[in-house]
């Protein structure tokens, strides 16, 4: 997963970059770096969703080194990524599955049409080609097709999904699905669940109850829960990751449709706030569309940098 | 934490009806909050200026100067310009006065709604209007997307066409439509897969299913947390296909929706529906004027009346309002409250219809306001004495075991009830003193089936 992975995700990340890239050309084309000039700076911010806060904490740390200067385009550019891979840094840490736990239980949560699925079948292709043996449960049990959605992505990947039938409940199908793995010796269980908002409490209940029952079988379990955060997401991102992490005790993020014109900078401000790691990115609808998230990567991406 | 745009701007408008007068200077200021808190609500950032810019026109001029109220006058024009911006008052239909078949085409982004919409649509043109609707997915793309409308079509008893594999969308187009002509359907909604504004490829196919069908409404479907990109997604779809319509989805979440402002304001297209649930029959129709008083806190007062008068016995209402009004009530009224939230729906999309309670929402812990959390508060409020409820104060641990048992539940739920109805008695009380200022003069009055709501 990690073979020239900044060149990959700078292709995924290429065309969302082009906006950017021209806005920052016309404003910063050699010229001093006053308050009008950072303005404009944190408005280009704003504009890749960094939000107006995070936005502003960029852009004072950023004039307390630079201000007054006189700066090419490439310069600025290259700071500012520079100023927020800092920040970013931190969070960005791959997943790896613990051998240590047989199998190693994945939870994967958020909100409805992020792409949980979609990354479920990308993580299993993934670990499968690292040579792991990866075991699927169709946690969804509400949603039309959704079922039949993950198993398709089980036969593309080659990975086994646990069903129940429809409308089962989803957290006995959790401890199922756990049993097999166990018994047949998979290495790591990906549960998929259906989409919510996390303002619903019940719903949320019902995450926490498939939580509650795996632990009867494994008081360990689950070793992760993978918010999967959709990278259109304006501001709302944030309370999302509050609202998981209260209450399913979210261990990491993954960003999709990172390949669309969004720019996913509230990412930023997530790193800010709540240090969650951020495993991977989404770039693309297909199973090989995943990549690792990489922190000077993302930023260069979100400053709309081109580099070798 | 999170701060809702109805927060920000009650805090600079309270600041603004303490004065007399209004300047320049205080215009700039309280725009600037408004900025700010579009910005957090997710306005796109030209959205927000030209937004901005078209509120200080009409604010700093002799309409405000003259005016006796100048803080009042703001929040007016901001209303007003608010408004103006997301439409115009009052919900714009669906276009659908065409020869039949009339083809409605579905477009969006990834997983943003349009299937689930679909199904809701055509569940509601059934219904609402009598019309023979059929159900199409030309989502060759998503795993079982087909499949998904299939399934959404068999509970919403909505027929949808025959899954032939290998076919492209194009060709499912024309077929649906031949089937729509052939066998008399009013409607064929076509449903497509999501694609990326900037995917060329995907971008032109949908352009060729569009030339193909001819469709009378082609509505964009958005998902309401979206942030800045809300724009580039509008122009691109617009400028490809011309929309017709734009659905904005999970409008029962809790973002701001900035992205309706930005969505119409790129596209100049209305936005006639929202999505407000997962289930088929949560789609209503959008009211700017709503939508703007939810985002400037003034609240969606229309809606609660509407929905206040659909569900509330007047008389049950009159006394609610008549304790909550005296700012003491005690158990039994939270009971017959939690009966009544059951009818209506979450007490969080209560309060949020009223003016200024979102200052208050944020102090009380959602999590726990909820339905089904409330039958079981009922059940343990069921299970005290008729002094228990009366004076909540009494209840030690040994009369907590005692509810516990009788109501099958915990203690630990027994005191979450009981920390709850110590919030929201907390909180009923600063809602009346919000009251006597001013800010809640129209909400609990609104409560009242059959008066008018104040704007
Ligand atoms: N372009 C792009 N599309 C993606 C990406 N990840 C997922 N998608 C698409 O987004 C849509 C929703 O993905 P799903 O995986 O079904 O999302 P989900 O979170 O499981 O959705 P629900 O179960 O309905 O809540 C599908 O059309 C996916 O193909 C990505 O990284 N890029
Ligand atoms: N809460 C909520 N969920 C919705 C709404 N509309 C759609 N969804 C959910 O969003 C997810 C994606 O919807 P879908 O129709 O498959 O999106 P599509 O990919 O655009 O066709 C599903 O989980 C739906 O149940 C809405 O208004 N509110
Ligand atoms: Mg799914
Ligand atoms: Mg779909």
């Amino acid at each position: 997963m990690a073979l020239g992975f900044i060149s990959r995700l700078k292709e995924g990340l290429a065309r969302s970059t082009q906006k950017l890239t021209s806005g920052l050309a016309g404003v910063l084309t050699r010229r001093k770096l006053d308050d009008e000039a950072l303005a404009e700076l944190e408005d280009l911010l704003i504009t890749a969703d960094l939000g107006p806060a995070a936005a502003r904490r960029v852009i004072a740390a950023f004039r307390r080194t630079r201000f007054g200067r006189e700066v090419s385009e490439a310069e600025v550019k290259e700071s500012l990524a520079q100023e927020i891979a800092a920040i970013l840094a931190p969070v960005a840490r791959p997943l790896t599955p613990d051998p240590a736990h047989k199998p190693h239980v994945v939870l994967v949560v958020g909100v409805n049409g992020t792409g949980k699925t979609t990354t479920i079948g990308k993580l299993a292709l993934a670990w499968r080609e690292a040579g792991l043996s990866p075991m699927l449960v169709a946690g969804d049990t509400f949603r039309a097709a959704a079922v039949e959605q993950l198993q398709i992505w089980g036969e593309r990947v080659g990975a086994p999904v646990i069903t129940g039938p429809a409308n089962t409940d989803a957290a006995g199908l959790a401890f199922d699905g756990l049993a097999r793995a166990r018994a047949e010796g998979a290495d790591v269980l990906l549960i998929d669940t259906a989409g919510r908002l996390h303002n619903k409490s019940a719903l949320m209940e019902e995450l926490r109850k498939i939580i509650r029952v795996l632990r009867k079988q494994d008081a360990t379990a689950p070793h992760s829960v993978l918010l999967v955060l959709d990278a259109t997401t304006g501001q709302n991102a944030i309370e999302q990751v509050r609202v998981f992490k209260e209450m399913v005790d979210v261990t990491g993020l993954i960003v999709t449709k990172l390949d669309g014109s969004a720019r996913g900078g509230v990412v930023v401000a997530l790193a800010e706030t709540f240090a969650l790691p951020v495993h991977a990115v989404g770039v693309g609808e297909q199973a090989g569309d995943l990549r690792p998230f990489a922190a000077s990567a993302f930023a260069a991406g979100l400053v709309g940098l081109e580099r070798a | 934490m999170f701060e809702g745009l109805s927060d920000k701007l009650s805090a600079v408008f309270d600041r603004l009806r303490q004065r007399g007068t209004l300047n320049e200077a205080d215009v700039g200021e309280a725009l600037r909050e408004v900025r700010l808190a579009l910005l957090e609500a997710d306005v796109a950032l030209p959205v927000v200026k030209s937004f901005i810019a078209a509120v200080r026109d009409r604010a700093i001029g002799a309409e405000v100067i003259r005016a006796v109220a100048p803080g009042q006058q703001v929040i007016k024009i901001v209303n007003d310009v608010l408004i103006e911006h997301l439409g115009g008052e009052g919900a714009v239909k669906l276009a659908l006065n065409a020869p039949p078949p009339v083809a409605i085409l579905m477009v969006g982004l990834q997983g943003s709604g349009k299937t689930t919409t679909s199904g809701k649509l055509a569940l509601r043109l059934v219904k609402r209007e009598k019309k023979r609707v059929l159900l199409a997915s030309l989502d060759t793309q998503r795993p079982a997307a087909q499949l998904q409308l299939a399934q959404l079509g068999q509970s919403a008893q909505v027929p949808s066409l025959p899954i032939v594999a290998g076919e492209t969308p194009t060709v499912i187009a024309r077929r649906a439509l031949e089937a729509g002509r052939r066998e008399g359907f009013d409607i064929v909604i076509l449903d497509t897969a999501g694609r990326l504004a900037i995917d060329e490829e995907l971008m032109a196919e949908v352009q060729a299913i569009r030339a193909a069908t001819n469709p009378a409404e082609t509505l964009l479907v958005v998902d309401a947390m979206t942030g800045q990109d809300a724009v580039n997604t509008a122009r691109a779809f617009n400028e490809a296909l011309g929309i017709t319509g734009i659905i904005l989805t999970r409008m029962d979440g809790d973002a701001r929706g900035g992205a309706a402002l930005s969505m119409r304001a790129v596209t100049g297209a209305p936005i006639k529906l929202v999505g407000v649930g997962e289930k088929l029959d949560a789609l209503e129709e959008f009211h700017p004027e709503r939508v703007a008083g939810r985002i400037l806190g003034l609240g969606d007062v229309v809606g609660l009346v509407e929905r206040a008068s659909e569900t509330i016995e007047q008389e049950e209402a009159e006394k609610l309002a008549a304790k909550i009004a005296k700012g003491r009530f005690d158990l039994d009224d939270y009971a017959a409250q939690l009966r009544q939230i059951n009818r209506m729906g979450s007490i969080s999309g209560i309060l949020g219809m009223l003016p200024g309670a979102n200052k208050l929402m944020g102090k009380i812990d959602e999590s726990k306001l909820d339905k089904t959390v409330f039958k079981r508060q009922g059940a343990i409020i069921a299970s005290m004495t008729r002094i228990e409820r009366r004076t909540p104060e009494i209840l030690k641990a040994s009369r907590k075991k005692r509810i516990a048992a009788g109501s099958g539940t915990t203690v630990q739920e027994v005191n979450r009830l009981l920390k709850q109805f110590d919030e929201m008695s907390g909180m009923i009380k600063r809602m009346n003193k919000l009251g006597q200022k001013g800010l809640m003069r129209h909400g609990i009055g609104a409560l009242m089936p059959g008066r008018r709501p104040p704007f």
